[in-house]
């Protein structure tokens, strides 16, 4: 396979993350290994508390293992500095939450720049580049919306937009979906699938959605902070997962 | 970058107007209040140095007592001088081309149904020449008077509106305390002193008929002396003081009973009443200054709160916490400066109106401007930092979370 010759984006090995210690100590990740090339679109599911999103958070170097490597694009950001992880951030991380996080009385346009600024890119430059991107998501005309004037659909839009702006190697989404109704949320993946093939992205996507992660080319399916299943989407009900009733019992 | 930084704490500050001009509130008034003193005070100053220039650097006053003021001031063991003192200085000492008495007592001034608390002071014709002070409507005094102790008064324009309103007070009589007295002239109105007290508001009557009437004595309180044109008024000060210390039989080892004072030192005092005064209400002003500036930090600690989660988007996309810790100083240091802006601006306008009631020159100090602008900086900077630095080590999960 051609995969195998390119270097991972993003490896984990053997990654753990314990909060607090002695009695209250919690494993939210305890022995994670997966690697993700460039260009896959990976969901991880797994029940609340099996340590999704902690992961997710390590990923995008909002959070650093306890234990275990690390590696973005060959480099262990274990070893990397609060602001370094930023700059890591800044150049190569977008971010879709499940609440959008807009910033509120701000313009569509502004909070699709805002990581523009951080880049020192100037006005003029921001001010195109976030209109190419919110044309791209299909917000043509809405630039100088507030986040209050859109309806849900089009807040996670202006979201993915900004995470977009930055021109990210990857796009991290937590339940991106999560606050949407159904046809809403399949336009939404719609979205990041075009994008995707659009702009060859990683996409790395925490849903407890089935329908959504079946947008995805592979699963990773989490359980007490360990990886239960680690296979391209399968065809049959994801639910099925042996492991996955006994967590859930 | 930096621009870019002020231009959104610009923003972040309008967003919440009313909220920021309360905020700043306390540095305005701090503000305003500094300026307005030492503006004010830096106007009367200058012009208590102008009057007495006016009054002439030619202008000497003469009091019992030992020092003008402060311990030893007090004329009352010193023996006072009479007339005939006034009289002997202007014989005896070449350099001195005139000289007058002075003596004064608080009373009520009435005529009909009209009465006024005011000034009356017992003199001659001798002190408007010196003064430069005309009459304007009837007539000075006249020598018999002077010499007969006879109740005439003139007035100031102050006591003649009080009193009169718009008729003619000349040949009325009035009432000074219990003694009736006729009036013979109005004096042109001169205005605020330098201390704003109003020198209009005064009655004058020829000194023998004070001395009887009114003090129940012979003493002459102040010799008001003018010094000739050319003539050095150091020179007549030391020829005055000899000739009273050798009228006084003061012994060679002796101290002045004395005191006689030049315009310079009676300028020097008054400007450093007026510093003194200045200062500490500066200072107290000063206070407020402080006051605003915990205000500041304390509105930027709730306003950190507040944009917990807008400052976690920002880490996520990239900020580093020097960044965010800039976006709130200059925040706080934005939202200060403006304070100090609108501080100046109504402590200019207040000082302006101040000089204007208190008729001293309102002059501006560009210095003084700067330094409000620039402490207000400072208080920016100083109070914001704390806040600032809160908000730039927030984790970004957290602020993420934040609701």
């Amino acid at each position: 396979m051609t995969a195998d010759a390119m270097p991972p984006l993003i490896r984990f090995t053997d990654v753990a993350r314990v909060y607090g210690t002695g009695e209250a100590e919690v494993r939210a990740l305890d022995g994670v290994s997966f690697d993700i090339m460039p260009g896959e679109f990976v969901a991880i599911m797994g029940p609340s508390g099996s340590g999704k999103s902690t992961a997710m958070n390590v990923i995008g170097c909002l959070d650093r293992p306890t234990a275990g490597h690390y590696f973005f694009n060959g480099v262990d950001v274990a070893g990397l500095s609060r602001d370094q992880r930023a700059l890591l951030r800044r150049h190569y991380l977008g971010f879709v939450f499940q609440g959008f996080n807009l910033l509120p009385r701000t313009t569509a346009l502004e909070n699709v720049e805002l990581p523009l600024i951080y880049k020192g890119l100037p006005a003029r430059e921001r001010i195109a580049m976030a209109r190419e991107v919110l044309a791209l998501v299909g917000l043509e005309g809405r630039e100088h919306h507030d986040p209050s004037a859109l309806s849900g659909g089009q807040q996670q839009r202006v979201a993915i937009a900004r995470a977009l702006a930055g021109a990210p190697e990857v796009v991290l989404a937590d339940e991106p979906t999560g606050n949407l109704d159904t046809r809403t949320s399949l336009e939404i993946m719609d979205l990041l699938v075009r994008l995707r093939r659009e702009r060859d992205l990683t996409i790395v996507m925490v849903t407890h959605e089935e329908d959504m992660a079946r947008y995805a080319d592979r699963l990773i399916w989490m359980v007490d902070g360990k990886v239960a299943r680690d296979e391209p989407m399968p065809e049959g009900p994801l639910h099925a997962a042996p492991r996955h009733q006994e967590a859930g019992a | 970058m930096i621009w870019e930084t002020v231009r959104l704490a610009v923003k972040a500050i309008f967003r919440n107007a009313l909220r920021s001009f309360l905020t700043v509130l306390g540095i305005v008034i701090g503000v305003a209040a500094v300026i307005a003193m030492v503006t004010v005070g830096q106007g009367s100053s200058k012009q208590v140095t102008a009057d007495v220039e006016s009054l002439g650097a030619n202008v000497l006053m003469i009091r019992p007592g030992r020092r003008a003021m402060g311990p030893g001031s007090s004329s009352a063991q010193a023996r006072p001088f009479d007339l005939k003192d006034v009289d002997h200085i202007i014989e005896a000492v070449p350099e001195v081309e005139t000289a007058a008495p002075l003596g004064g007592r608080s009373l009520t001034a009435v005529y009909g149904n009209e009465n006024y608390a005011t000034q009356v002071q017992g003199t001659d014709n001798r002190y408007f020449h010196a003064t430069d002070w005309p009459v304007v409507m009837g007539r000075p005094f006249t020598a018999s008077e002077e010499r007969s102790g006879r109740p005439v008064c003139i007035l100031g324009e102050t006591v003649r509106t009080e009193l009169f309103g718009y008729s003619d007070p000349v040949g009325e009589t009035i009432r000074l305390g219990t003694l009736s007295c006729d009036v013979v002239g109005v004096l042109e109105a001169k205005g605020a002193s330098s201390f704003g007290t109003d020198q209009d508001d005064v009655v004058m009557m020829p000194m023998r008929a004070f001395q009887r009437r009114i003090a129940g004595n012979t003493n002459v309180a102040t010799i008001f002396v003018s010094v000739r044109d050319g003539a050095s008024t150091d020179d007549a000060k030391l020829e005055i003081e000899y000739l009273l210390r050798d009228m006084r039989r003061i012994g060679p080892e002796e101290e002045d009973d004395f005191n006689v004072m030049d315009m310079k030192q009676l300028a020097s005092m008054l400007t450093g009443i007026n510093d003194v005064l200045t200062g500490l209400l500066s200072a107290v002003a000063a206070v407020s200054l402080l006051v605003g500036g915990i205000g500041i930090m304390n509105i930027m600690l709730v306003s950190v709160t507040e944009r917990t989660r807008e400052i976690g988007i920002r880490l996520a996309v990239g900020a580093q916490a020097r960044q965010v810790l800039m976006q709130f100083l200059v925040e706080a240091v934005v939202l200060s400066l403006l304070g100090g802006v609108l501080g100046i601006a109504l402590g200019l306008a207040l000082a302006a109106v101040g000089a204007n009631m208190l008729s001293v020159p309102f002059t501006p100090d560009p210095l003084v401007v700067l330094m409000a602008f620039g402490f207000s900086a400072v208080v920016g900077v100083v109070f914001g930092f704390f806040p600032a630095r809160r908000a730039a080590r927030l984790d970004p999960i957290e602020a993420l979370r934040h609701q």
